[in-house]
C-alpha cells in the first residue's frame, strides 16, 4: 500500500559518529517540501560509543507527536541490530549496512530489506578513516532521497547552506549523496511504497528547538544576567543566550557586552546568583532539569517569603533522582508547585512548542517583577533538546518590559514613610526599592526571617499571619495574571473534557482526532500556567469526566487539580505515559477507550 | 545587650567629606549579647565607611546565617541589606555585583556559615574575584545554636562543656591566598585601630577582599582552654605591622620608618610600618611562609598578610559594559523584530 508523507523512518547510529548532522538535513529536506516532519533524537547519556536513535515522522495531516511502529529502519549500528530489526512494523523496510553479509537471525519474512555496502562504498573512495565515517551518513541520505523520493535539490542546496563558503566542502558532500543516489539506482526499484510528495503545508512556520527559543525569549525579554550549572537536557538554553546575546548585545564599537553570564559551582549558587541579580535589578534567570530544582528548593522558598523575582527554566527529564538523564518526562510539577518547606507556591508556566518557550520565557521575566516571586517554566527534554515544527516568532515592537512596583528615588523623596511590605494597592503586592536608589530614604533590609511591614524582624504572631495573609492575597492576583488555557472549541459539545499541557498537546490533539473517527466527542483544555484561573475551575466543572494527560506516574497535575480546586477526584481520569519516550495519540486512545468501556 | 539607646546625638557632630555624621552610618539596636566581639566589628565597619566618605546609600551589606550575619542590621541603616540563606551569601553577592556594579558590595559571615556550610560558595567566590570586602567575625564555634565547634575552632581547644576539638582547623587566610585572593588580612575585633584602616583599605582594594577577624564569643567560647577567647587572643597575637590607611589627596606625613607604603588602585596608600621580619606582603610566597610559621609557633598573625593591588575583578574578566547592567532599557536589550524575521527565515 502506498503511503505519502505518513510515515516514520528511524536512524539506529553510534553515539559520536557525526550521524547527527546527516540525518537532521534528511528531515530537513521533508520540511523544505513543505510536508510537516517531527524529528526526535533518542540517545544515550554517553558521549561515544553507546547506541543513539533518530526518528522522523512524517505527517501530512500534521501530527507532531511521536508514532509507534517504524516504517524504514537505517540501521547502520550492529550493537543494536536486533532490537532494530524488531522494531520495524509488518511490511516496513529495512535498510543495511551489506559490505558484510547480514545474519540469518536477523532475517524476518515480513519486511523487506535492502542492503547497501556503505563502509565498501567508502573504503573504495575514501582514504581518510574520518571521511570513510562521516561519508557513509550523507552516503545512506543520498540512499533515502532516491528511495523516498526526496528532490535532490533540496538536499543540495541545505548543504550549501551548512557549508557557506566551504566550497570544497560542499562539493564533497555532494558527491557522497550521489554515491547513495547510484547505488539505489542500479540495485533496487524506487522509490518505494513509503514516499515524499511535495507539498505547501508548512507555510512560514520553523523548525527550532525548545531549549534555543527559551534562550531567544529570554534575550528578547531583557535578562541581562544568566548564572547556571550545565545539567542534561537544560544545558542549551544558556549556550543558546549566550549565542544571542553575543551576537546581539555586544557594543560594536567598544566590544563591552550588555550582559554578564557566570557558569555556577553547583545549583544552589546558580539560583543564588539570579536571586541577587534580581534582588539588585536586574533581570535574571537559570535553567536547570529536576536534580537542579530539587537543589533550588532552599532559594525557591527565599524568593517567595523576601519577594524577590527569578526565572527558572526547568527543562524536565526521567526522574526520580538521577532517573534516565536522556530521557523525557512531565515529573517535576509536584517539586515545583510547592518547592521549599513551609508554606510556599510557585508561578508554574507550561509551553507546548518553540514558540510557547519563547513567549512564555518573555512573560516570565514580566510576571516574575510584576508579581515578585520566582517563575518556573516547565518545558521537557522532548521539547527542549529536539527540532520542532512550529509558527514563526512574534515580538510586539511596542511591547514595554513590566518591571512591576518599584519606586524610584523620586516617589522616595515625595513620600513618607516607606514600607517594603506594605500591601499600599490591596493586591497583595508591595513596592520593592533597588539598593542604591536614594541616599536616606527606601533602604530596608531582606531576609528570610519574618518581618513586619516595614522590613523589621518580628516574631509577632498576628503580624506574621497577616504577612502570610498577604501572600495568599498575592496568590489570587497571580490567578488573574497569568495566561489563560487554551479551549479548543468554542462551545463544550460533549460530558467528556480532555486536559493536557506541555508536549503532551501534540499527541493529545492527534488522539481526540483519532476519537472523533470514532464518534467520541471530547471538549478539550490545554493548561499554560498554575495557579489555575477560573477558566480552568470551569470547565472541569462542565463537564462529568475529565481525562487529564501527561507524562508521569503518580498524575502530578492531576493531583495538582484536586488540591487546588478541591475537585473530585473520581472526576478526573488518569491518562499516563512516563517510560521515558514521548507519549503517542495510540496510548492516549487505548488508555480513554478502555475507561470509557469501563465507565 | 543594650537594650536603650540614647537617640540624642550632640548637634555639632562632626561631618565628613560629605555632610554625613557618624549616626548616618548607625543601623539598628543589636540584639547579640553585650561584650560580643561582633558589635565592635559593626562599629568599626560604619566608622571605616564615615571616615572614608562613603555614601550610606551606595553600600550593599550581604550576610549569611548565623550571630554574624545578623549584624548588618546593626550598621549602616541607609544601605540596602541582604541576609540570605545559611552558607550561601557569596552566591547572591556575585549577582547582586552583576547586576550593578557601581555598588559597593559588604559581605559579612562566620566561621559557619563560610568554612562549613559555605565553604563551597565562599572558595567560589574568591576564584571569581568579585569587587567587594568580605569579612568573616571568627569565634571557632556556632553561637545561635549553643556553642558547638566549629571548622575553624583549633585542634585541642577546649569548649565551655569541656569536651576537646579532636580535628584540625580550616585556616581561612591561608585558603584564601592558595585561592589566589589579592588583598588578605586577618584583625581582632579588640584591635580596632589596625581593623578600621584594614576594612577602609579592603574598601578600596578593586577585587575580592578578606579580613577574617577574631571575634571571640563572650557567651559560649571565651573560657579558659579555647583558644579563641579574649585572654588567649590578647596573649598569643602577632601583629605583622601597624597599619595606617592614608587616603587619596592626604598629604602623608606619617614617619614610616622600618616601613613599606603600599599605592592602592585608585591612588591612596597603605603605609605599613615596623614589618615582620623577613616577610613582604607584596610577596605571596614570603606571605605564606610568614602564616605557617606563626601557626608553628601558635601565633595569631595579623594585619595586612598579602595584597597585590592590581587586580582584576568578574567584570573585568567578563568585559562587562561600565553601565550598571540594572538600569538597561529595551533599547539596548531587546534585538528587536527586524532581527526576529531574520532569525525565523534562516529556520525555514
Amino acid at each position: 500500500m502506498t503511503k505519502i508523507n505518513d510515515f516514520v523512518v528511524r536512524f539506529a547510529n553510534v553515539n559520536g559518529t557525526g550521524s547527527a548532522s546527516a540525518n537532521s538535513m534528511f528531515a530537513k529536506a521533508i520540511f523544505r517540501m513543505g510536508v510537516p516532519v517531527t524529528p526526535k533524537n533518542i540517545f544515550p547519556s554517553n558521549i561515544q560509543g553507546l547506541p543513539t536513535w533518530y526518528e522522523v515522522r512524517v505527517s501530512e495531516k500534521g501530527y507532531l507527536g511521536r508514532r509507534e511502529g517504524i516504517d524504514l529502519m537505517v540501521s547502520v549500528n550492529p550493537q543494536s541490530m536486533m532490537k532494530d530489526v524488531e522494531s520495524v512494523r509488518s511490511g516496513g523496510y529495512f535498510i543495511y549496512d551489506s559490505t558484510k553479509p547480514l545474519h540469518k537471525e536477523y532475517i524476518r519474512e515480513d519486511i523487506t530489506y535492502l542492503g547497501i555496502p556503505l563502509m565498501g562504498i567508502c573504503m573504495e573512495q575514501y582514504t581518510d578513516p574520518r571521511q570513510r565515517q562521516l561519508f557513509k551518513n550523507i552516503i545512506y541520505v543520498g540512499a533515502l532521497s532516491a528511495l523516498l523520493d526526496i528532490e535532490f535539490t533540496v538536499l543540495e542546496q541545505l548543504l550549501a547552506e551548512q557549508f557557506k563558503g566551504k566550497e570544497k566542502l560542499v562539493a564533497l558532500n555532494v558527491q557522497a549523496l550521489q554515491l547513495g543516489v547510484k547505488y539505489v539506482q542500479e540495485n533496487f526499484t524506487f522509490p518505494l511504497e513509503i514516499r515524499v510528495e511535495r507539498r505547501d503545508l508548512v507555510g512560514k512556520r520553523i523548525l527550532f528547538d525548545g531549549n534555543g527559543a527559551c534562550g531567544l525569549g529570554a534575550v528578547y525579554a531583557g535578562a541581562t544576567v544568566a548564572a547556571w550549572y550545565p545539567i542534561t537536557p537544560s544545558t542549551s538554553v544558556v549556550e543558546k543566550f549566550e549565542k544571542y546575546a553575543k551576537k546581539f548585545r555586544t557594543d560594536k564599537v567598544t566590544g563591552e557586552k550588555n550582559f554578564a553570564i557566570v557558569q555556577a559551582e553547583d545549583e544552589l549558587a546558580a539560583i543564588g546568583m539570579v536571586v541577587g541579580a534580581n534582588w539588585n535589578g536586574a533581570r535574571s534567570f537559570t535553567a536547570t532539569s529536576g536534580p537542579g530544582v530539587s537543589l533550588m528548593n532552599e532559594f525557591l522558598g527565599l524568593g517567595y517569603f523576601a519577594e524577590i523575582p527569578a526565572v527558572l527554566i526547568d527543562v524536565q527529564r526521567t526522574g526520580p533522582s538521577t532517573g534516565m538523564p536522556t530521557r523525557t518526562q512531565q515529573s517535576d510539577i509536584t517539586v515545583s508547585a510547592y518547592a521549599s518547606h513551609g508554606d510556599t507556591k510557585h508561578v508554574l508556566l507550561f509551553p507546548s512548542n518553540p514558540k510557547d518557550c519563547f513567549e512564555l520565557t518573555a512573560d516570565a521575566f514580566d510576571l516574575a517583577e510584576r508579581l515578585q516571586t520566582p517563575i518556573i517554566v516547565l518545558t521537557d527534554l522532548d521539547l527542549g533538546m529536539n527540532d520542532h515544527m512550529s509558527e514563526p516568532f512574534e515580538w510586539n515592537p511596542e511591547r514595554k518590559y513590566d518591571r512591576g512596583k518599584v519606586y524610584t528615588a523620586e516617589d522616595l523623596e515625595n513620600m513618607g514613610r516607606f514600607g517594603r511590605y506594605l500591601d499600599s494597592d490591596g493586591d497583595g503586592i508591595p513596592y520593592r526599592t533597588y539598593p542604591g536608589t536614594h541616599p536616606t530614604k527606601g533602604s530596608y533590609f531582606t531576609r528570610g526571617t519574618s518581618r513586619d511591614e516595614y522590613a523589621v524582624y518580628t516574631e509577632d504572631s498576628a503580624v506574621y499571619v497577616k504577612n502570610m495573609q498577604r501572600l495568599e492575597k498575592k496568590w489570587d492576583t497571580a490567578k488573574e495574571i497569568v495566561p489563560k488555557p487554551y479551549f479548543y472549541q468554542e462551545k463544550n459539545m460533549s460530558p467528556l473534557g480532555v486536559i493536557f499541557f506541555g508536549t503532551s498537546t501534540y499527541s493529545s490533539e492527534e488522539a481526540i482526532d483519532l476519537l472523533r473517527e470514532q464518534d467520541v466527542v471530547l471538549d478539550a483544555m490545554q493548561l499554560k500556567s498554575f495557579p489555575f484561573n477560573k477558566e480552568v475551575e470551569q470547565f472541569i466543572e462542565d463537564h462529568e469526566v475529565v481525562f487529564v494527560i501527561e507524562q508521569n506516574r503518580d498524575a502530578q497535575m492531576r493531583s495538582l487539580l484536586v488540591n487546588e480546586l478541591e475537585i473530585n477526584p473520581k472526576k478526573l481520569i488518569r491518562v499516563l505515559n512516563y517510560d521515558g519516550m514521548p507519549i503517542t495519540a495510540d496510548k492516549i486512545v487505548k488508555e480513554i477507550s478502555k475507561n470509557l468501556v469501563t465507565n | 545587650m543594650t537594650y536603650v539607646r540614647p537617640t540624642f546625638r550632640h548637634p555639632d557632630l562632626p561631618k565628613n567629606n560629605i555632610n554625613f555624621t557618624k549616626k548616618d552610618y548607625e543601623g539598628a539596636l543589636s540584639t547579640l549579647c553585650a561584650g560580643c566581639g561582633h558589635d565592635s566589628i559593626s562599629g568599626a565597619i560604619a566608622q571605616a565607611c564615615f571616615e572614608l566618605s562613603v555614601e550610606p546609600h551606595r553600600i550593599a551589606k550581604l550576610s549569611g546565617i548565623g550571630c554574624s550575619s545578623k549584624t548588618p542590621a546593626y550598621f549602616l541603616g541607609n544601605s540596602h541589606g541582604f541576609n540570605t540563606v545559611h552558607g550561601r551569601m557569596p552566591s547572591v553577592a556575585t549577582g547582586a555585583y552583576l547586576a550593578n556594579r557601581d555598588l559597593l558590595y559588604f559581605g559579612v559571615s562566620g566561621d559557619g556559615d563560610s568554612a562549613s556550610i559555605g565553604m563551597g560558595q565562599f572558595v567560589h567566590a574568591i576564584r571569581r574575584n568579585l569587587n567587594m570586602v568580605y569579612l568573616v567575625m571568627n569565634n571557632g564555634c556556632y553561637g545561635l545554636t549553643k556553642g558547638q565547634d566549629s571548622a575553624t575552632a583549633d585542634n585541642g581547644s577546649k569548649s565551655k562543656a569541656g569536651s576537646v576539638n579532636p580535628f584540625n582547623a580550616i585556616d581561612l587566610v591561608g585558603l584564601s591566598m592558595e585561592l589566589g585572593a589579592t588583598f588578605v588580612a586577618r584583625s581582632f575585633s579588640g584591635d580596632k585601630a589596625q581593623l578600621i584602616p584594614l576594612i577602609k583599605a579592603a574598601i578600596k582594594h578593586p577585587g575580592f577582599a578578606f579580613i577574617d577577624v577574631i571575634s571571640p564569643c563572650v557567651t559560649f567560647n571565651n573560657n579558659v582552654g579555647s583558644t579563641k577567647s579574649y585572654d588567649y587572643v590578647r596573649e598569643h597575637i602577632e601583629a605583622t605591622s601597624t597599619v595606617d590607611f592614608v587616603p587619596i589627596m592626604e598629604e602623608i606625613t606619617a614617619d614610616y620608618e622600618d616601613g613599606k607604603e603600599i599605592t592602592l588602585h585608585d591612588g591612596s596608600a597603605l603605609q605599613l610600618q615596623k614589618l615582620h621580619q623577613g616577610w613582604n606582603p607584596e610577596d605571596k610566597l614570603s606571605a605564606m611562609i610568614a602564616l605557617q610559621n606563626a601557626k608553628d609557633k601558635g601565633e595569631i598573625l595579623t594585619g595586612l598578610v598579602y595584597i597585590d593591588p592590581n587586580t582584576n575583578a568578574l567584570h573585568d574578566v567578563l568585559q562587562t559594559t561600565q553601565t550598571p547592567l540594572n538600569i538597561l532599557k529595551e533599547d539596548i536589550l531587546c534585538p528587536g523584530i527586524d532581527a526576529l524575521e531574520a532569525l525565523n527565515e534562516s529556520l525555514r
